[in-house]
């Protein structure tokens, strides 16, 4: 039964160090002791799970589920892609959260001391549970990028958040997917604390001309890969 | 093979979408994991995040992940026919830290589940840690304090150096009534930091 296979481990040549001094805030809040090894049990490769009528349809048009009485303000984008795992095979009904900020770069947390106006029109948040094909689909507008206090005339790139469960309490993650030709990228120590520049390049949306709406809104793809199932069993 | 895509942090911001009460939003979980309808003996978890000056982090998203009162989870791979799964209980608990840093639970105590070589292991949660400045989250298990003798032969802190042991074992507070608290506090780094598993 696939379900019981164990999963593959972390690859942590793609996965950022926890310590990485340029995002300043990792200097107090990474382990500074090795990770202990664990083989996975019962309790590994179980984690929740949640079917289709733990979303709502509105939960993945952030347009809407904010509105009140108008749209949101920005440029409207369809943010679409498969959830998969390492061998390529669908992640079917997992559960993928999103947040983000407003256009201007503002969130509507209210922690958050950016002085760009809210959008009355837009909360910024969603959720999805993919279909048979590992896909998800939402309708948002492009994030602004906004400033930190890290460095010296810090700002993040434009970004979504994106959390997800996958099959086990083991393949959880959660990630950030960024915008192609966003100059700040390349200066940016969050996104750079991912040590290797092709993995670093997967977290970048491709523009997708297919996926545009005419008149409508502009089309992204992001696939995210979990982690995958080793092929023997464990120890039983 | 595609490569795994690499993990980014969770940043400050995820409350008013992952933890959203407080915005008039319900989340997809919480922190109360049981109804009236949940067996099992009732327990209270509450802890504080520290992190390496001892400072709380007050911006954390911690979840968790557990079987049930009979030790059976929720879940396909989990198909023990002979434990039943509780209609009441999922198993799965959400919650962020308060500006103390504090975070709590209400649960019920995880019966024993077979681990690798169908040995039992000891009573259990899973818990995974999410913060701002935490570029990947970081992934533990907890222990009762009141299971000595099942902890003892536990085939998972039986690898853990005996020194960090008790980083991992929740202390039941005395005179809480009819639920059980355990106190367990998450160190992110220092001398008294938790281990951290790499599952």
């Amino acid at each position: 039964m696939t379900a019981e296979l164990p999963f593959r481990p972390r690859d942590w040549s793609v996965h950022p160090p926890y310590l990485t001094e340029a995002y300043r805030s990792t200097l107090r809040r990474s382990p500074s002791k090795a990770l202990v090894p664990l083989r996975q049990t019962l309790s590994e490769i179980t984690g929740p799970l949640y079917g289709h009528e733990a979303v709502a349809e509105i939960d993945a048009d952030l347009l809407r589920n904010g509105a009140q009485g108008g749209e949101p303000i920005g440029q409207r984008i369809v943010v679409t892609g498969r959830v998969l795992d390492e061998e390529g095979r669908p992640v079917p009904d997992c559960l993928v959260e999103i947040w983000q900020a407003n256009a201007c770069g503002r969130y509507i947390h209210t922690a958050d001391p950016h002085r760009a106006p809210l959008d009355p029109n837009f909360f910024g948040a969603g959720r999805f549970v993919t279909d048979s094909e590992g896909r998800y689909r939402f309708r948002t507008i492009r994030p602004g990028a906004y400033p930190w206090g890290n460095h010296d005339n810090a700002w993040r790139p434009a970004h979504i958040h994106f959390s997800l469960f996958g099959p086990s309490f083991v393949t959880r993650l959660v990630t950030q997917m960024y915008f192609p030709d966003d100059p700040l990228m390349e200066i940016d120590p969050i996104f750079n604390a991912i040590p290797d520049p092709a993995a670093r390049r997967r977290l970048v949306a491709a523009f997708s001309l297919d996926v545009t709406e005419p008149a409508t809104a502009l089309g992204y793809v992001f696939d995210i890969v979990l982690r995958g199932r080793l092929a023997t069993p464990r120890e039983s | 093979m595609s490569r795994q895509t690499p993990s980014q942090t969770v940043g400050p911001y995820f409350a008013y979408a992952l933890t959203p009460e407080a915005y008039g939003r319900r989340g997809i979980a919480s922190p109360v994991l049981v109804s009236a309808a949940t067996r099992g003996p009732r327990i209270r978890i509450e802890g504080r995040l520290l992190d390496g000056d001892s400072a709380p982090v007050a911006d954390a998203l911690i979840e968790i992940w557990q079987a049930n009162a009979e030790g059976r989870y929720r879940h396909p791979a989990d198909a023990r026919q002979d434990k039943a799964i509780d209609q009441a209980f999922s198993g799965f608990g959400r919650t962020a830290t308060d500006a103390q840093g504090l975070f709590r639970f209400e649960t019920i105590k995880p019966g024993r589940v077979p681990g690798l070589g169908n040995a039992l292991q000891a009573p259990h949660i899973g818990v995974i840690v999410f913060a701002r400045g935490m570029n990947s989250h970081v992934y533990t298990r907890l222990y009762f304090g009141d299971e000595g003798a099942a902890n003892a032969e536990d085939p998972v802190l039986s690898t853990v150096d005996p020194s960090r042991r008790g980083t991992l074992v929740a202390i039941r507070q005395e005179g809480s009534g009819t639920t059980t608290l355990y106190r367990f506090d998450i160190c992110l780094q220092g001398t008294d930091e938790t281990v951290f598993f790499d599952a």
